[in-house]
């Protein structure tokens, strides 16, 4: 007989760590944030499949892990290569939840581009940090409530009005469990002032084989008329737990772009929350993901169109082989005063194996009458008769498999701008699969 | 040794039993037309040639250069010389035309034991080909046959078919759908591939195209068999007459035989 769940292991460490935390360093605002946090998340607990944003995404298996935070001493190398070569722009890495200034070359920024640590900007910039944390991810889930509850360290970036940053600003999370599961909750905030311009890339991986928890939010404000090209690449280690929820806010003819790759981790769950908060703004929002044994790829997209002329376009595709199991949900939300919204929202995925699947949910809430809406989704194996054509012309059938895969990904994977990205990408297209050689 | 030698070829589609004892022997240098009325198995003869998955052979042998053509996959079967120009091309969007052609004419090369050629070489092979066969060089770095027109698609298989110069050429209804122009530029494409080495098998339901692809030999497949055999004439009285009359034909084979034994 199965004993009635109580608290999970998960919970227990929670419970403990939250009463360990050293409140007395931190100012009053956060302490609020973190307690808001405590409170919302005990009152919801841990979603279960009951709940529709996560009736096919299991947690239970998870949250049994009693993850613990990393001790706050550690070695002083990453075990881990970085997947990007660091290029000429700003880098900063965050080692199980916490900077790692070794690792980082933050040190020096021009045109008054700022990139820290979460935990130094609250102690150096509160005027700036106080007015926008936890203002934009301000409805997200339990996980996000979890994330305010140890709210404590991640990155802040800053990039001033009017300023065009020419290089990508890489910003690095890294898991390295040293004594047994592992869970980090790191913060991020990234503010685009005004009439400014700059590319973010956001990775997130972590040591293979080794069960950790990486539970991030992600909160970023366009002022008017910014644009911001920001990429994630999950590729979580293949027994880590990943959910993120990353809050856009787009100001007045602000012009947001997202590139959400996921490729690792045994549970990934992506919450993209954009939006459209003044007339004009405009967000474009790409996603790939590539499933293969029994991995579970959830991505959750909201688009809210909040003020009139909004424009948003959506193109997700999911390539699920092995067992894999892949989710896209996305909702599209038109509010009374958004008149003459253009939204567009594209899913398409591709099933290798028998035994992979698929989800794909659209959903469309709109309270607006002058509005242009339109949604697809596909969901299928590979052309037979253009897997006939290749190899009647002399490509082998791998070759000929991993040519279709890689077309199907290709539009997705071309509009990533950041080129070292876009490159890891299209590597990960041909290895991903069997046969694809390196 | 013949270059295709076909002997009893029984095939099925989907439970259909489409080919019912086609034989046809084609040495090099021969152009041979089909031709027959819709549904006589004339595609049907050219996929499973090619070796399109789900084309069930229940009899018969086919050998290529000696060696069982039936036994090879399709790429194998493409690496060995033998090319299929689709009736219905399929457009692969995401993949341009040249990194597939390239792809596919080192994998011939590779496999005849040629070295690869490296991208300056393969360009300046597709400028030449291109011109061979009147196709626009723009057309040749698109995705292949997306957006392309009717003619635009049949032109690029011949360009394939130019660049992988393949032994055995079959061309599945390459005129169906091409205006008098476009129906010109193709089988002069298609004509300029003529050489002593190269045989084709030329698939169509019309005439008007043997009046451009002169053939040797003639063939009239009537469900699942050729029934009559002949020189160009009989594309001229096939045109005048149709398929009717040829319906109820005995198989030529066996005609033959019946006339031998009487």
């Amino acid at each position: 007989m199965e004993a009635v769940a109580e608290d999970t292991g998960l919970e227990r460490t929670i419970a403990a760590e939250y009463r360990e935390q050293r409140a007395d360093r931190e100012p009053g605002w956060v302490g609020r944030i973190r307690r808001t946090g405590m409170e919302r998340f005990r009152e919801a607990g841990f979603p279960t499949v009951r709940e529709e944003a996560w009736k096919y995404t299991n947690v239970a298996p998870f949250v049994k892990i009693p993850y613990q935070a990393a001790p706050r001493e550690r070695e002083t190398f990453a075990r881990s290569p970085l997947p990007l070569p660091a290029g000429a722009g700003a880098q900063i890495v965050v080692v199980n939840g916490r900077y790692a200034p070794e690792l980082s070359s933050v040190g020096l920024l021009t045109g008054g581009l700022e990139v820290a640590s979460l935990a130094d900007a609250i102690a150096t910039r509160p005027d700036v940090i106080e007015a926008r944390l936890a203002t934009i991810a301000r409805d997200g889930n339990a996980f996000a409530d979890l994330n305010s509850a140890f709210l404590e360290d991640g990155v802040f970036v800053r990039i001033p009005a009017s300023t065009v940053v020419a290089e990508p600003i890489h910003m690095v999370f890294l898991s390295e469990p040293v004594f047994g599961p592992t869970v980090s909750h790191p913060r991020n905030l990234v503010i685009a002032e005004a009439g400014s311009q700059a590319a973010i890339v956001e990775t997130f991986l972590g040591t293979a084989g080794e069960p950790y928890f990486t539970n991030a939010v992600t909160e970023i404000v366009l002022e008017d008329g910014a644009i911001l090209d920001f990429s994630k690449l999950e590729r979580e280690g293949d027994a880590a737990f990943h959910v993120a929820t990353t809050a856009v806010s787009v100001g007045r003819n602000a012009n947001f772009t997202s590139h959400s790759i996921s490729l690792g981790g045994a549970l990934a769950r992506n919450d993209l929350n954009v939006r459209l908060d003044a007339e004009g703004a405009d967000c474009t929002l790409n996603g790939l993901f590539l499933g293969n044994g029994r991995q579970l790829l959830d991505n959750h997209t909201l688009i809210d169109h909040a003020r009139p002329h909004g424009t948003s376009r959506e193109l997700y595709k999911g390539i699920l082989d092995g067992k894999s199991r892949g989710i896209f949900h996305g909702k599209i939300i038109v509010r009374p005063d958004a008149q003459k919204t253009d939204a567009m929202q594209t899913n398409k995925n591709l099933l290798l194996s028998r035994e992979a699947l698929v989800n794909s949910e659209p959903a469309l809430e709109i309270f607006a009458d002058d509005v242009k809406c339109r949604h697809g989704s596909t969901i299928g194996q590979l052309d037979a008769a253009a897997m006939f054509y290749l190899r009647s012309r002399g490509i082998g059938e791998d070759e000929a498999r991993n040519l279709l895969v890689y077309a199907f990904a290709s539009d997705v994977a071309s509009r990533i701008r950041v080129a070292p990205l876009r490159e890891l990408v299209e590597r990960q297209l041909g290895l991903r699969l069997p046969g694809g050689g390196a | 040794m013949a270059l295709l030698e076909i002997r009893n070829l029984h095939a099925r589609v989907g439970g259909n039993e489409i080919l019912r004892g086609v034989d046809l022997t084609v040495d090099a240098g021969e152009v041979h037309a089909i031709m027959g009325p819709n549904g006589s198995g004339k595609s049907t003869l050219a996929h499973v040639l090619a070796g399109r998955p789900g084309y069930e052979v229940t009899d018969g042998q086919v050998l290529f250069r000696g060696q069982d053509l039936l036994a090879m996959t399709p790429e194998m079967r493409a690496r060995e010389g033998v090319f299929l120009a689709f009736q219905y091309p399929v457009e692969i969007p995401g993949v341009s035309n040249v990194y597939f052609l390239k792809n596919a004419l080192n994998a011939v090369r590779k496999h005849r034991g040629l070295p690869e050629l490296d991208a300056f070489d393969f360009l300046s092979l597709v400028k030449e080909r291109a011109k061979l066969v009147e196709i626009d060089e723009e057309l040749v770095k698109r995705p292949v046959n997306e957006g392309f027109s009717g003619g635009e698609k049949k032109r690029n298989e011949i360009f394939q078919m130019a660049i992988l110069d393949p032994t055995l050429a079959i061309l599945d209804e390459t005129d169906s759908g091409l205006d008098i122009d476009a129906l010109r530029i193709v089988a002069s494409g298609v004509n300029s591939l003529r050489t002593p080495e190269r045989a084709m098998i030329v698939v169509t339901h019309y005439q008007r195209l043997l009046n451009y692809i002169v053939p040797d030999f003639l063939h009239v497949l009537v469900e699942g068999r050729i029934v009559r055999e002949g020189g160009k004439e009989l594309a001229l009285e096939l045109e005048e007459k149709g398929y009717a009359w040829l319906e109820k034909e005995p198989p030529a084979k066996a005609g033959a035989a019946a006339l031998t034994a009487g």
